[in-house]
């Protein structure tokens, strides 16, 4: 069967863009294919600098023919209803078919369409499929059109079957052409099918596909190492990203002076990546970075890259000069001496500073440290001074080495290399595949940070929503979330969050008194140079007037920790978070209860949402975590995990599938029940209404469970249990099978209802069985 | 180590070749604008041309005075002033980028033996409401241009969309010439970039940073605004509605130098500038040159 082979070819495409786009044509025009009955046999898109290509294989020469039989009004209804059905259909009535159904008699019109020629439908097709085509970022170019591309258009390429087929977008008619390589060729190609076209395209220096241009580049850089005792430090980034800036790979190796060679190896190989897009090499022996870079060009030039490695050396040591003078420069004042700095950079509008959000995750990491038995003192020097690399010349050149800067720093200030250590790693882990952090120290500090960052976010309105998550909130979650239990923390959740947005609720709350009209102005000058207080003077007690309290300045009357603390005084009373809800609607949760209030309706929910997605991988059941987090209470997620995992293992088990058929069996006959009677079947069981061996048996094994579930769990012992759990499963499956629940005697009926509500809340203990599928 | 290029262009015999080429290219040949920018985009020859329906082209070199990258002249190659050649085409002809490359080849430097590439670098100007996409080219790993499709000015859509080329004219020369320090740059045959302007770097890099009068800085700023919105009001000026929303950038870059701009004042200064910049584009638009009026021909 006959092929389509398409080209856009245009300007250059931004690298980040081009698999992006490959995909999108893909499944655009397998869409817009199948939307009209079509089956092929294959497809493919490749993507490159220039161009965009995509061959589809064994697609047919002609479009199915399609029928299709719609039903319509019945025979005896209105005029007008028969004329719409005429009128949809395209049709007159006698043209229609009758057909005899159950209501009576209706019209059924059959509607084929002659399948079309499959060029046809292409040329329709692919000019929608481009004016859909979802560029991360596009332009207009033609004067006067609105259409769109990723930088200017300049042909097209389309064949089926080795034959044009004619369309135009952009103003731009599809033809048999296309350009090589922009240096290493001259003059337009001729190509009617995919083989000559890749053929042709190699021929003039073009390698068609990504896959093959990035297997070059690796190649190319393993082997230019090898031969000169080294290794490329593997970088599947920066290997996708040079390989769509070039088409024809070449890969050079240039040298780096030695006067760079003392400063860390992270700035060169960041300096070199981000800016230059060079590949760091090592010696495999010592795993110490090499005083050489392989860079790829898009050239074969006559003098064999002598001028490019030339060019490219210059440009480096313009770069590693820049950068080694930040490396001097920062080391000439201390970490601590940058903490103050952070008071001037804005972390969030309503979360404060920089030096703000320091302190706060210094109290956290203490609080941390002290349950996990980490050295306190050295977690809040870790956290005190993490975040002031942000200050340094390096960090502000390259974001990405925050942190690692902070440690190469920190050593050098001759800080404790724990701390050091943390200081580094605190940002860890920094994707799915990152560790985290294992020193219990480095713990803290992470932990502090990550809570602060998803706690904060949370109170101040900023949490992810389906559309987006500009605060990272999610990633922090999932990192909080793999830190406790990778390292297996006894942590409560619940305490730690609501540590943090106390913080938050103060700082808050001080905005808004600033936002008011309480002269609050003054507050802010005095917090920021921090000389001295006024008291708030609040009249008569009288919440209500409030708005029109005043700040006084007293001269060094009141420092101004005082005049914080005398904001507390005041936030304590019952009545001041509902004045605020009166007074500014963005305050709604910022009442005296609004930590706890937070962390039940907010935090708790997105964490076990987030730990869903966390252990999804290990293959956790999702309703299995719903299942024990709806119990309520339960906000120490290494304890919660466990319960899930025995869970998951019962009901693997034969007794676990039965038990579980067994309690949602008694579940829905007891919701049937309380709904007819209108009440609930809490009561004691009678003992001496249990007439059937059944009844008997299931009521001894309820009493000997709850007995053995209670200590069970308390000694978190989940495995004992599950067995205690196995052990109902016969005497259930007995009494469902010996006895009938709704038993004439009212008073037995009750009693049954009364054995059933005690086995759910056995169950219950363990996890709310209600929420588990199946 | 590269060598020494036989017969490298000088500093001012490159500003020449390119102003013959872009003038054999259809080009006006304009000078620098008389007020302090930024960037040459701040030229009216730009920012009002790239406007508006009527077709334009132009080239020209720009002295461009970044405040805040003085340094003493100390550093090898960052300047306070520098000189920016800058060409504007609209419509952006269909191959702007091979006249673009035809440029390169003048200067002396062969694409058959350099690795010259179109790598993404999307511009935008906040304080002109302007942004486009493009890239910076490379040669041999090394910035020479920056290379922008207009797609906004002033807030305003372009349409035609401009081709704009930025060549940073010193980087460029220290490339050609293969020099490391701008200070050595051979203007001419006879003098050296750094007898024409070191001292002019040292003194500024004093004025920017310890000397500027804040206050008359404040007030500059202050005036120009009023000037620029006074004169977009009743009968509309807006060419000397422009030169103050120029006025008030630079007063507004050398008080961000002097470091009496706080983070948050320096996003609503930024807005000021913008709402100038804006105001004068739309003011633009109702002007015969600006609406293409064919008044003179």
């Amino acid at each position: 069967m006959p092929d389509l082979l398409l080209e856009l070819f245009s300007e250059e495409i931004p690298a980040r863009m081009q698999a992006g786009a490959a995909r999108d044509l893909e499944r655009l025009m397998v869409g817009a294919l199948t939307d009209r009955g079509y089956l092929f046999e294959g497809i493919k898109a490749f993507a490159g600098p220039r161009r965009l290509t995509l061959v589809i294989a064994g697609l047919p020469a002609q479009q199915k023919d399609v029928r299709e039989e719609l039903k319509g009004p019945k025979v005896d209804a209105p005029a007008a209803a028969i004329e719409g059905f005429l009128k949809k259909t395209g049709l007159t009535r006698d043209q229609l078919k009758t057909e005899a159904t159950s209501k009576g008699d209706v019209y059924i019109a059959v509607i084929e369409r002659k399948g079309r020629e499959t060029p046809h439908v292409l040329a329709e097709i692919i000019p929608e499929v481009m004016a859909k085509l979802p560029w991360p970022k596009s332009m207009r170019w033609k004067p006067g059109m609105a259409v769109r591309w990723v930088r200017p258009l300049h042909s097209i390429l389309c064949t089926f079957d080795g034959e044009l087929v004619p369309f135009s977008f952009a103003g731009i008619s599809s033809g048999l052409h296309t350009m090589g390589h922009r240096f290493l060729s001259q003059g337009r190609i001729e190509a009617k099918r995919f083989e000559d076209y890749e053929h042709k395209l190699r021929a003039a220096h073009v390698i068609l596909d990504a896959e093959e241009r990035a297997a070059i580049i690796f190649e190319g850089v393993k082997q230019a190492a090898f031969v000169r005792g080294l290794e490329m430090i593997p970088d599947e980034g920066l290997l996708a990203e040079v390989a769509g800036l070039a088409e024809w790979p070449v890969v050079y190796v240039g040298a780096i002076e030695d006067q760079f060679m003392d400063v860390p190896a992270e700035i060169l190989q960041t300096s070199m990546r981000t800016h230059q897009k060079y590949f760091s090499l090592r010696d495999p022996k010592t795993g110490k970075m090499a005083n050489r870079f392989a860079l790829v060009a898009n050239m074969i030039v006559e003098d064999g890259g002598k001028e490019i490695v030339a060019g490219n050396e210059r440009v480096l040591r313009a770069r590693l000069s820049d950068a080694k003078f930040f490396w001097d420069e920062d080391r000439k004042h201390s970490l601590e001496s940058r903490v103050e700095k952070l008071k001037g950079i804005v972390f969030h509008a309503k979360l404060g500073t920089q030096f703000e959000r320091v302190e706060r995750i210094e109290k956290l990491a203490g609080e941390i440290a002290e349950k996990i038995g980490a050295d306190v003192e050295k977690a809040k020097r870790a956290a005190y001074l993490c975040k002031a690399d942000l200050t340094t010349g390096v960090v502000g050149e390259f974001p990405e080495l925050q942190g690692v800067m902070g440690r190469y720093y920190a050593l050098h200030d001759k800080e404790d290399a724990a701390v050091a250590d943390a200081i580094r790693d605190h940002y860890k882990p920094m994707g799915p595949s990152d560790a985290v952090p294992t020193d219990k120290v480095a713990i803290a500090v992470a932990l502090a940070d990550k809570v602060y960052q998803i706690a904060g976010f949370f109170f101040v309105g900023e949490k992810p929503s389906g559309s987006g998550d500009p605060f990272a909130v999610r990633r922090a979650a999932l990192g909080a979330i793999r830190i406790i239990n990778e390292n297996k923390l006894r942590l409560s959740l619940r305490s730690l969050c609501e540590t943090a947005t106390k913080m938050v609720r103060g700082h808050v709350l001080l905005d808004c008194i600033m936002d008011g009209p309480l002269g609050a102005y003054t507050l802010i000058e005095t917090k920021a140079d921090d000389s001295s207080f006024r008291s708030i003077s609040l009249p008569s007690g009288d919440l209500g007037v409030l708005g029109t309290a005043e700040i006084v300045r007293l001269n060094d009357e009141y420092p101004l920790s005082e005049a914080l603390w005398l904001l507390d005084a005041e936030r304590e009373r019952p009545d001041f978070g509902d004045y605020w809800i009166e007074k500014t609607k963005r305050q709604k949760n910022y009442g005296p209860d609004a930590p706890a209030f937070l962390f039940d309706r907010g935090l708790l929910p997105f964490f076990s949402d987030r730990l869903k997605v966390a252990l999804k991988e290990k293959g956790t059941r999702h309703d299995l975590i719903d299942a024990v987090f709806s119990l309520g209470n339960e906000d120490d997620l290494v304890r919660l995990v466990a319960r899930v995992e025995a869970l998951q293992a019962f009901l693997k088990t034969d007794d676990g599938a039965n038990l579980l058929a067994g309690y949602k069996r008694a579940a829905n006959i007891l919701k049937a029940e309380e709904k007819k009677d209108g009440k609930t079947f809490l009561g004691k069981v009678d003992e001496r209404l249990l007439p059937e061996t059944a009844d008997k048996d299931l009521h001894a094994a309820l009493g000997r469970a709850i007995g053995a579930i209670g200590p069970a769990l308390e000694k978190e012992d989940f495995a004992a249990a599950m067995q205690q759990m196995a052990a109902l499963r016969v005497p259930v499956d007995g009494f469902f099978d010996a006895v009938k629940v709704n038993a004439d005697d009212p008073a037995l009926r009750e009693n049954r209802l009364h054995l059933l509500a005690g086995l759910r809340a056995a169950l219950h203990r363990v996890a709310d069985f209600s929420k588990i599928e199946g | 180590m590269a060598q020494v290029r036989p017969k490298a262009k000088t500093f001012q015999e490159l500003i020449l070749t390119l102003q013959n080429y872009w003038a054999a290219q259809g080009c006006l040949i304009l000078q620098p604008y008389d007020d302090q920018m930024g960037a040459g985009t701040f030229h009216p020859a730009t920012t009002l041309r790239a406007l508006g329906p009527r077709p334009w082209k132009a080239a020209f070199v720009q002295p461009s005075r970044r405040p805040s990258d003085g340094r003493y002249g100390e550093n090898p190659n960052r300047l306070q002033h520098y000189y920016q050649y800058q060409v504007i085409l609209k419509p952006a002809p269909e191959n702007v980028q091979d006249l673009y490359l035809g440029s390169i080849k003048a200067l002396g430097l062969d694409p058959a033996l350099h690795d010259i590439r179109f790598v993404e670098d999307d511009w935008e100007s906040p304080t002109l409401g302007a942004a486009g996409l493009g890239w910076e080219v490379w040669c041999d790993g090394m910035e020479i241009t920056q290379f922008t499709y207009f797609q906004q000015v002033g807030g305003i859509e372009c349409d035609p969309v401009a081709a704009e080329i930025t060549y940073g004219l010193e980087r460029l020369a220290m490339y050609v010439q293969n020099v490391e320090f701008v200070y050595d740059l051979a203007f001419n045959e006879q003098f050296r970039y750094g007898e024409v302007f070191h001292q002019n770097e040292v003194e500024f890099s004093a004025y920017n940073f310890e000397r500027a009068d804040t206050e008359i800085l404040f007030q500059h700023f202050k005036d120009a605004e009023k000037q620029c919105a006074e004169l977009l009001t009743g009968r509309k000026l807006p060419l000397p509605a422009y030169d103050q929303c120029i006025k008030a950038s630079h007063a507004f870059n050398l008080l961000d130098a002097r470091g009496v701009i706080s983070v948050t004042e320096r996003a609503a200064y930024i807005g000021r500038v913008r709402a100038l910049a804006q105001a004068c584009c739309e003011a633009w638009l109702e002007t015969p040159m600006g609406k293409y009026t064919p008044r003179f021909g």
